[in-house]
């Protein structure tokens, strides 16, 4: 089959690679029928995620049709047509009944690695490193799915894929970032980072009541999006962020604030950014973590900051002094995607939302390497790449 | 999950850690004095002489015996740091020797500072046996310790152990366990270098639900003794599994860092098969991805193949 795969430093590479067979009792084969490229695929793409090997295939959000079922798979069947959540869970570990299925303590074989970054290993990923679980991702033309009877969501047929595919991470990603906020009617949000995650932690928002929102970026396009959305925005690169979330909240800050950008952050003064880049070049932080720190000092006092963006190892200069003596509420995480799909599901029957806003480009799997240069460069407009295989 | 390498925690270590701290302290003293003033020092031991590369080279002895004192009163491998007192005995020693030659010494000062810088040394090397004694019980015993939460009732867990002949799906260097009507057991396991090891184990302790040990008989291979305790875990989590087991190593203590070079890691790859144990109890058997699709051990783990599709 076709996959796309991570060859390297910014190189993906589409190749011939066997196809998936059943390996566990709870497998899945599935044949993906639409599959996108995520913002965090990005940090593997720039090389920031440890544990990539040469030949790795990518690719976390996908959905497709069942074509083969293990012996231990009972509730889904040949021709199910499923959406796949990005964390693979088995259902029956502490954490997974306790619905932190992106904590999963069963899908990792790997999780030794995992321990020695992080002292404990969270669930493993699709096609996210080798520390993560080693399995190959969904930018391909079948994936095998483990623990499928507890991870793949059906879906009814009159749904178009672009409707459902962002179920496997974006949306209910965005939706954690609002939930772990705790936000709620009369809140003022801030989000750092307009991408397609972005975007949905601030269509979560207002699903959840938030009365303002406001949106931080710098490029245009993204900005305008969130505008659509109902959202204020705020470029970086023309204002000063803290001062300005200040001075548009009464001078107290906004009640919550969510990182939809993580290790890779750019700031609109070169030097600082040149700080940051330089630690993270030679290995002295692995983050860039300018939006961590402002989103600290610009949330008000006793709020809550919360982080979605995605961060791998090591951060430096946390205010940890205005974090603590503010009476700030951190919370951060994968999101426990299994946790959130039929409830966003329900939204996008019941027409709350339509998540096929953020799509902008749309390519054939053979485009992958074109559909990242695109993606990263944020050029032509570019939101969301959806590939068909 | 966690695991470590555990020692006894007798009184006998609290009286050498504080005689290492001493040490620490004495390393700190000596190392400002080296810097601070080094004519002073180079005259103590009774050189004659007192050049810019004297002093240098003093100079630096003390940057040393700084790292020693710091890293000794840091409290991290503090035998390991001992041992690195050793070694800078024996480079001060060489040194006063031979500088003693090149440029002459008082004899009187001279003899009283190698005497010092001798007795000094025996009570470093004294003091980092006793320490080291830590991680291997003298005569070549390593032990590993590792611990799991299985989100099953104790009698569940227990009963899954207990059936020894299934061990070998989830440890990842057991060959084969065969169970005799006796109570006995043949065991046959990977060795170094892909060696077979055998071995006739018995069971000691055997209660259920809570705890079972064993040991090897007469002409093992490797000789080892080994308990798992099952406990519940806080709030109805399941069962906590604990691991423990001395083993002697083909080569003795030596043999082990060798394997340990080699990626055989007995913490780690302990830790890994409890992992695996869980997961056979909790989802019916070892999850397997195509980094690693043969449920792997931890070496296998490192040589990953790429996460595409198994041919």
């Amino acid at each position: 089959m076709r996959a796309n795969c991570w060859t390297g430093k910014r190189s993906v590479e589409v190749r011939d690679v066997p196809d998936p067979a059943i390996l566990n009792r709870r497998d899945a084969i599935v044949k993906i029928t639409s599959t996108a490229i995520c913002g965090s695929d990005l940090h593997l793409y720039n090389g920031l995620i440890p544990t990539m090997r040469d030949g790795d295939v990518l690719g976390h959000e996908f959905m497709g049709e069942v074509v083969e079922v293990g012996p231990g798979v009972d509730d889904l069947a040949v021709g199910d047509r499923v959406v796949v959540p990005f964390p693979i869970a088995c259902g029956v570990c502490g954490a997974c009944e306790r619905g932190m299925t992106a904590l999963c303590e069963n899908s990792n074989p790997n999780a030794g690695v995992a321990e020695k970054l992080m002292g404990h290993s969270p669930a493993a990923l699709f096609g996210y490193s080798h520390m993560l679980g080693g399995y190959p991702g969904g930018q391909a033309e079948y994936a095998r799915v483990p623990f499928a009877d507890f991870g793949a969501l059906k879906v009814e047929s009159d749904l178009s894929d672009e409707k459902v595919l962002f179920l496997s991470d974006i949306f209910p990603t965005g939706y954690m970032g609002a939930d772990m906020a705790e936000v709620g009617p009369g809140d003022v949000v801030a989000v750092w980072g307009a991408g397609p995650v972005g975007q949905f932690a601030i269509a979560s928002c207002f699903l959840r009541g938030a009365e303002r929102v406001f949106a931080i970026d710098r490029v245009e396009h993204r900005l305008r999006m969130a505008q659509e959305a109902g959202a204020e925005t705020l470029d970086y690169e023309q204002v000063s962020v803290p001062e300005a979330l200040t001075e548009m909240t009464g001078g107290r800050g906004p009640d919550k604030c969510i990182d939809a950008v993580g290790m890779e952050a750019h700031h609109a003064n070169g030097a600082l950014h040149a700080y940051d880049r330089t630690k993270q070049a030679v290995g002295l932080e692995t983050e860039r973590p300018h939006v961590l720190r402002e989103a600290v000092m610009s949330c008000a006092n006793g709020g809550i900051v919360s982080v979605i963006g995605v961060y791998g190892g090591f951060t430096d200069k946390f205010p940890m002094g205005s974090f603590m003596n503010r009476y700030l509420t951190m919370r951060a995480g994968q999101c426990h995607v299994h946790r959130y799909m039929p409830k966003l599901l329900q939204h996008i029957r019941n027409g709350d939302i339509d998540p096929s806003f953020v799509i902008t480009h749309r390519m054939a799997l053979d485009d992958a390497p074109r559909g990242y240069q695109t993606f990263l460069e944020k050029a032509d407009g570019c939101e969301k790449v959806v590939l068909t295989p | 999950m966690r695991a470590r390498l555990s020692g006894d925690g007798g009184s006998g270590r609290d009286v050498s850690a504080g005689l290492a701290r001493g040490l620490g302290v004495l390393s700190l003293a000596l190392g400002a004095a080296e810097l601070a003033a080094p004519g002073e020092v180079v005259r103590l031991v009774g050189l004659r002489e007192d050049s810019p590369a004297v002093r240098t080279v003093t100079c630096l002895y003390g940057a040393r015996e700084l790292a020693h004192g710091t890293g000794i009163l840091s409290g991290h491998s503090t035998a390991g740091w001992v041992w690195s007192r050793v070694a800078g005995d024996v480079l001060d020693i060489a040194t006063v020797m031979a500088g003693a030659r090149r440029m002459g010494a008082a004899p009187a000062r001279l003899g009283s500072a190698l005497a010092a810088l001798a007795g000094v040394t025996v009570a470093d090397v004294a003091i980092a046996r006793a320490l080291s004694r830590r991680s291997d019980d003298g005569a070549g015993e390593c032990r590993a310790s590792a611990a799991v939460t299985v989100n099953r009732s104790r009698s569940e867990t227990y009963r899954q152990w207990r059936d020894l002949e299934r061990l070998p799906e989830f440890m990842a260097h057991l060959r084969s366990v065969t169970t005799e009507e006796s109570g006995r057991s043949h065991w046959e396991a990977t060795g170094p270098a892909g060696s077979t090891v055998r071995w006739d184990a018995e069971i000691v302790e055997d209660r259920e639900g809570e705890e079972i040990s064993w040991r090897s008989l007469e002409g093992a291979d490797v000789e080892n003794t080994g308990s798992v305790r099952f406990s519940d875990a806080a709030g109805g989590r399941g069962t906590e599994v604990v691991v423990d087991l001395r083993y002697r190593p083909p080569g003795g203590r030596a043999g082990a860092v060798v394997a340990k070079l080699l990626g055989e890691e007995p913490n780690q790859q302990l830790r890994d098969d409890l992992r695996r144990f869980k997961q056979v109890v909790e989802v019916g058997e070892v999850v397997r991805s195509e980094g690693s699709p043969s449920g792997q051990s931890t070496g296998q783990q490192l040589a990953q193949r790429p996460a595409e599709p198994v041919a």
